[in-house]
């Protein structure tokens, strides 16, 4: 059985040696969800929320433990992890979609720590473990629309951002909320290079923040998040185009007036504030009517892009008086 | 062999597989064979074909200057086939974008085509540099006589077309298509230069 012998030898290997591939082989993957939800139907027990408190291993691509599957989650297949982890944008590790795989190899996201400030009543710097210790971990299956016209379907595990809202029990000032990422030169080269204006820096409404779609992500397929998509914790949005998902977050901040955002202050006639998947309003050089989906063949026809991503029935409420040509 | 026929017979074959290399790891990659293209393969193929129209241009219009100042004369024998190369990377990069990536719907070509700049700037590139391509047949060429030059004088201006398209098409990173720019600019600047001596 030399293939069996071959899986030992990969389980006491270093983390780092281990390829993406081999972690949790997609096929598995999925046999295992059905197993969970088969169960959950059985039992009716996973699937309910319980006084979970999320531990994250600081090992790199270490398992999650205590994950709940979410009702929210797509039955559309998940990319493989290869796609998913090394075909992103994180300008703070290069600008090719390639760059970052290779460039975050060295980073550190542990020790981590978050700040958080504004108008809330719990405010202060916390260490990344006791950041995530009150909330429960949920894997979410979502779709994943670029700007650029290409999408994904991602397994996420996170926790919910209205959770983490009203744990810090924001006040009434607090109208929006601001994200920033780690600024570190040293480790992240993309720095050095003026394409933005850094730290990057992202922002929701108070009401989007609210809303149950949102998480902070901690993991991908049931293991640690890789660096290269934004360890330790980053934003997951999923009705909105994927630079409004702000990665390697160190501050939250609850404001009562509008925060600036990395993309929209860096070409304001492009990237909006909003940034909600919209067919009908084209990027001013492309068309934003249809998206390739990773993962196709060559010859793979594009699909058309759905309104907020699809997620229409919990969002599109939130927006009914903007106009969203102009507040695009 | 004389030299002409060395460079017919053993130098052109030479340059040409050499030319042709980057297409062939394109098609290669494509098929797994050479590599791989990633998980955008669409997107890969139109850069990296794009990039090397650029390329071509750049090292076609540096043939006439390099011959200048090495005194190198055999080098204007490799123009012709250089541009057509040229041709050929920025046709197979249009093909590209018509076939994979606009799916030949014609009604998203035509919206390309008006509506966003850089393709606009991108096609009229193609289409003149077919024009060139069509008339460096020798036949044409002698038939045409002084236009030729000026029509072939257009290749600067195709390169700075090229230059354009790539520049409005980047999200936000300007790099590349800056050092494009200035090679551009430095083989453009010679040639000023050299035409400023002379009077």
């Amino acid at each position: 059985m030399v293939g069996r012998n071959w899986r030992k030898s990969v389980l006491i290997r270093k983390p780092d040696d281990v390829r993406p591939s081999e972690i949790t082989s997609e096929s598995n993957y999925i046999n295992r969800r059905d197993f969970i939800r088969s169960g959950a139907i059985a039992g009716g027990s996973l699937i309910a929320p319980s006084a979970l408190s999320a531990v994250i291993p600081d090992t790199r691509l270490a398992g999650l433990s205590d994950v709940a599957q979410s009702a929210l989650s797509t039955d559309e297949a998940p990319n493989s992890f290869e796609d998913i982890s090394t075909y992103n944008n994180f300008y703070e590790f290069g600008l090719g979609k390639g760059d970052p795989v290779i460039q975050a190899e060295n980073f550190k996201p542990r020790p981590w720590a978050i700040e958080v400030s504004g108008h809330a009543t719990k405010t202060g710097t916390f260490d990344f473990d006791d950041f995530m210790k009150p909330f429960d971990l949920e894997e979410r299956i979502y779709r994943m629309r670029c700007v650029e016209a290409w999408s994904m379907v991602i397994p996420w595990v996170g926790i919910s951002l209205a959770d983490v809202v009203k744990h810090f029990q924001p006040t009434s000032k607090a109208q929006y909320v601001a994200f920033e990422t780690l600024e570190d030169r040293d480790q992240m080269p993309g720095i050095r290079g003026r394409s933005l204006d850094w730290p990057y820096r992202e922002g929701l409404t108070i009401a989007e923040a609210t809303n149950p779609l949102p998480i902070l992500a901690v993991g991908i397929y049931g293991n640690v998040i890789p660096n290269q998509n934004g360890a330790p914790i980053r934003l997951v949005v999923p009705w909105k185009y994927g630079f409004k998902g702000i990665k390697s977050i160190v501050k939250i901040r609850f404001m009562s007036s509008r925060p600036k955002t990395s993309w929209n202050m860096a070409i304001p006639g492009e990237y909006g504030f909003y940034a909600n998947v919209n067919p009908t309003v084209n990027h001013p050089r492309w068309s934003q009517a249809r998206e390739r989906r990773i993962g196709g063949s060559l010859f793979a026809s594009k699909q058309e892009t759905l309104m907020f991503n699809g997620y229409g029935e919990h969002v599109a409420h939130l927006y009914k008086d903007l106009n969203l040509r102009r507040y695009f | 062999m004389n030299t002409l026929q060395q460079i017919r017979f053993v130098w052109k074959p030479i340059v040409l597989l050499v030319c042709v290399l980057p297409f062939l790891f394109v098609v290669g990659d494509a098929f797994n064979i050479t590599g791989g293209l990633g998980a955008n393969p669409v997107e890969a193929i139109q850069d990296r074909l794009g990039n090397w129209a650029l390329r071509f241009i750049m090292i076609t219009l540096a043939v006439t200057p390099l011959r200048r100042l090495t005194g190198w004369n055999w080098l204007s024998r490799f123009r012709r086939m250089l541009g057509l190369f040229t041709f050929f990377y920025a046709f197979m990069h249009f093909l590209t974008w018509f076939v994979l990536d606009r799916e030949m719907r014609l009604n998203d070509i035509i919206e390309d085509l008006t509506e966003r700049p850089f393709i606009t700037l991108g096609f009229t590139a193609v289409v003149l540099l077919t024009a060139l391509a069509v008339t460096s047949l020798t036949a044409i060429r002698r038939r045409m006589g002084r236009r030729w030059q000026s029509l072939h004088n257009m290749a600067y201006a195709i390169a700075a077309l090229g230059v354009w398209h790539y520049w409005w098409q980047v999200k936000k990173d300007v790099t590349e298509p800056l050092i494009y720019a200035v090679i551009l600019s430095v083989l453009l600047g010679v040639r000023l230069f050299w035409r400023w001596k002379r009077q």
